[in-house]
């Protein structure tokens, strides 16, 4: 009843091959969209903003790109942390070193020193594949921590590799409130997600996917694989990078080359899995997941400590959450292998049918 | 030269750890074809296990019984938990399905003893008198050598690993288990098919993987304190199966030396010219990346032919 795309005929290729094809799924977004810019920011307070909102947007956007990378072209990779990293200090730099640079301009550039960095550490995926690539971008995480924390000009000298954001101005307003970073934060995400949506429909996206299925056909077939393959490390870093930009101007402010560590890349992998491989809601899906589930733990162990009277430490919660985290992964690759996206999947698919079970 | 000799032979010898470590992976993954990232955890695990039984006061040889049980039991229920229901799936799965493990063993190993560094000695009994295997220069072999300082400890953990890998192979190559392990790594269908099974196979590998996360931990444990860094350094064991091929249990060793010595020479020969060192916690990862443009399947590993 609420999900019938009965009626809708579609008489043109231009028609048929629109981005949302369904009048529901338009309606959906669009109605999204709508509330996230004009409802939320005033009905949401300044906690559900700060550090609910906002993280869980930028982790979508570092999971969309982690998605594009290992989703879409079918390449594993540990170091998207590492581009995240690049993308908050170029951000900086490009900010103290080139008076008046735009701030939107600079993610951009920021994202553009993240594709590079992307391009060279995914040249090895010319000639490796499978856990050898898994274990090379590990390099680049590492190579690209150890380069922040120890050439100085990238945090411009400090003691201890911190920086700290800059100003966020566009056209002379500044962005100093929770609820204006918030939306720009917002139409970044929204932009970007658009774009890779609309990615994955052009002939790049198929070649990805071709790519991924079985990269020697694909080649076969005449699809350049390296190429597509250094286009999809860098598009997926460049995704990172700006998100990187995004979280250090944003969300937290102050950050140093420690907040982009190995166990970062692993939740965003997580995010992708949880979320749904090779989806552009699943990003989504597995960020908010991923984002809500440790506040969902605390507040379960504030309930168990409010009945019993024990008092769940700091310590045994965070290693309560690693286990979590863990034994959901395990789960949800045997029992749902395509993720939270495919469950919604299945729920359109009954809800097109409900009342009537066939 | 001396100098040079010293860097060398210290090198050689951290790099039997990774070796110990890497052991672990090939272990698995020859049996089952799965890239099992959890081995740094197991290590991790197992050390804390150790240590914690230690510190109440469990003799050394209990301690280690005790822990061998419990690794054991972990691989089983790893085997039924995990892999079980993921027979079949491609291997990346897999991968990532150990990669929760990791997380899952890391969070249970804590909660179980807590998160402080402990330290461990590795000695023959709690009380005095006893003797201790510690991280000190052979006084002997340095007057032999002229000032060519190596820590005993080193030497001893070198002594391990070759006594593991003899046993390994002894039990790969002789055993009717063994003959079935590569029976199943060669081609879980036909393993199958000709009776042998499979499941009993893979419990048996992942208990023989805890074993080796067992003594890998107790010696870096006693080296280095047993504490959540151990799962890096296992990171470490990585690059070694780079250069040495997923498949191949020489090939560990062999990788593992040339990681060790590469990177302890770059640090002290290269380090200075690159912003003041450090360059131990990547220069590994690059050198075997670097190594793979040329050999994509390592120093021994199988050939990769792909058909369409």
């Amino acid at each position: 009843m609420l999900y019938r795309e009965a009626g809708q005929f579609r008489s043109s290729y231009a028609e048929d091959q629109q981005i949302f094809p369904i009048r529901q799924d338009r309606i959906a977004v669009a109605a999204m969209l709508v509330i996230a810019f004009l409802v939320v920011p005033f009905v949401a307070n300044q906690y559900w903003l700060s550090a609910l909102l906002t993280p869980f947007l930028i982790f979508s956007l570092a999971a969309l790109g982690l998605n594009i990378l290992t989703g879409y072209a079918g390449q594993l990779s540990l170091g998207t942390a590492a581009f995240m990293a690049v993308g908050a200090f170029m951000t900086y730099n490009f900010e103290l070193r080139v008076p008046g640079m735009p701030i939107l301009v600079s993610f951009a550039l920021a994202g553009v020193c993240a594709a590079a960095v992307g391009i060279v550490f995914g040249l090895p995926s010319l000639r490796i594949k499978g856990f050898y690539l898994a274990v090379a971008t590990l390099a680049c995480q590492f190579f690209v921590l150890w380069a922040l924390q120890r050439f100085g000009w990238f945090s411009n000298y400090s003691a201890s590799g911190v920086i700290t954001a800059q100003k966020i101005v566009i056209l002379g307003y500044t962005f100093e409130s929770t609820e204006s970073k918030y939306l720009l934060t917002l139409a970044v995400v929204a932009v970007m997600a658009l774009a890779a949506k609309n990615l994955m429909r052009t002939g790049t996206g198929r070649a990805f996917m071709a790519v991924r299925d079985m990269d020697v056909a694909a080649e076969v077939i005449g699809i350049p694989i390296m190429k597509t393959k250094l286009l999809a490390f860098a598009i997926s870093s460049f995704y990172c990078g700006v998100a990187g930009a995004l979280h250090a101007y944003t969300y937290l402010g102050t950050v140093e080359p420690e907040a982009y560590s190995l166990d970062l890349s692993f939740r965003i992998l997580f995010m992708i899995i949880l979320g749904g491989v090779g989806s552009i809601l699943g990003s989504f899906l597995g960020a908010a997941f991923i984002t809500l589930l440790p506040i969902f733990l605390s507040l379960l162990s504030g309930a168990f400590s409010h009945l019993t009277g024990i008092e769940v430490s700091h310590a045994i919660l965070s290693n309560l959450e690693a286990m979590v985290f863990g034994a959901l992964i395990v789960f949800f690759l045997i029992v749902e292998p395509h993720g939270l996206a495919r469950l919604w999947q299945i729920g359109k698919e009954k809800l097109r049918l409900w009342p009537f079970p066939h | 030269m001396h100098f040079f000799f010293e860097v060398l032979l210290g090198g050689l010898l951290a790099g039997i750890m990774y070796s110990l470590v890497a052991l672990g992976f090939v272990l698995i993954y020859k049996a089952s074809g799965v890239f099992n990232f959890a081995q740094g955890a197991m290590v991790f695990f197992a050390a804390l296990t150790f240590v914690s039984l230690l510190e109440r006061g469990v003799n050394i040889f209990l301690a280690m019984l005790i822990t061998l049980v419990a690794m054991v039991l972990i691989g089983i229920a790893t085997e039924r938990v995990v892999l079980r229901p993921l027979i079949n799936q491609p291997q990346i799965t897999l991968f990532m399905a150990t990669i929760g493990l990791t997380f899952f063993l890391e969070g249970f190993a804590q909660l179980l003893f807590g998160s402080q560094p402990h330290g461990l000695e590795l000695c023959n009994r709690t009380e005095e008198p006893r003797s201790c295997i510690r991280d000190e220069p052979m006084t002997w072999f340095s007057e032999l050598t002229g000032g060519i300082n190596i820590s005993q400890f080193d030497v001893f953990s070198a002594f391990v690993a070759a006594a593991l890998v003899t046993a390994l192979a002894l039990f790969f190559q002789k055993t009717r288990i063994g003959r079935a392990l590569r029976a199943v790594a060669d081609d879980h269908q036909a393993a199958l098919a000709v009776g042998i099974p499979l499941q009993h196979i893979w419990a048996i590998v992942w208990g023989v993987a805890g074993f080796v996360a067992l003594v890998a931990g107790m010696l870096w444990g006693a080296r280095n304190g047993v504490q959540f860094a151990l799962t890096f350094l296992a990171l470490k064991a990585l690059p070694v199966l780079l250069i040495g091929g997923f498949e191949s249990v020489p090939g560990a060793i062999l990788g593992g030396l040339i990681i060790g010595a590469t990177e302890k020479l770059a640090e002290v020969y290269l380090g200075p010219y690159f912003a003041g060192g450090g360059i131990e916690n990547w220069f590994p990862y690059v050198f075997a990346l670097v190594f793979l443009l040329f050999r994509p399947q390592g120093l021994f590993g199988e050939k990769i032919i792909e058909r369409v």
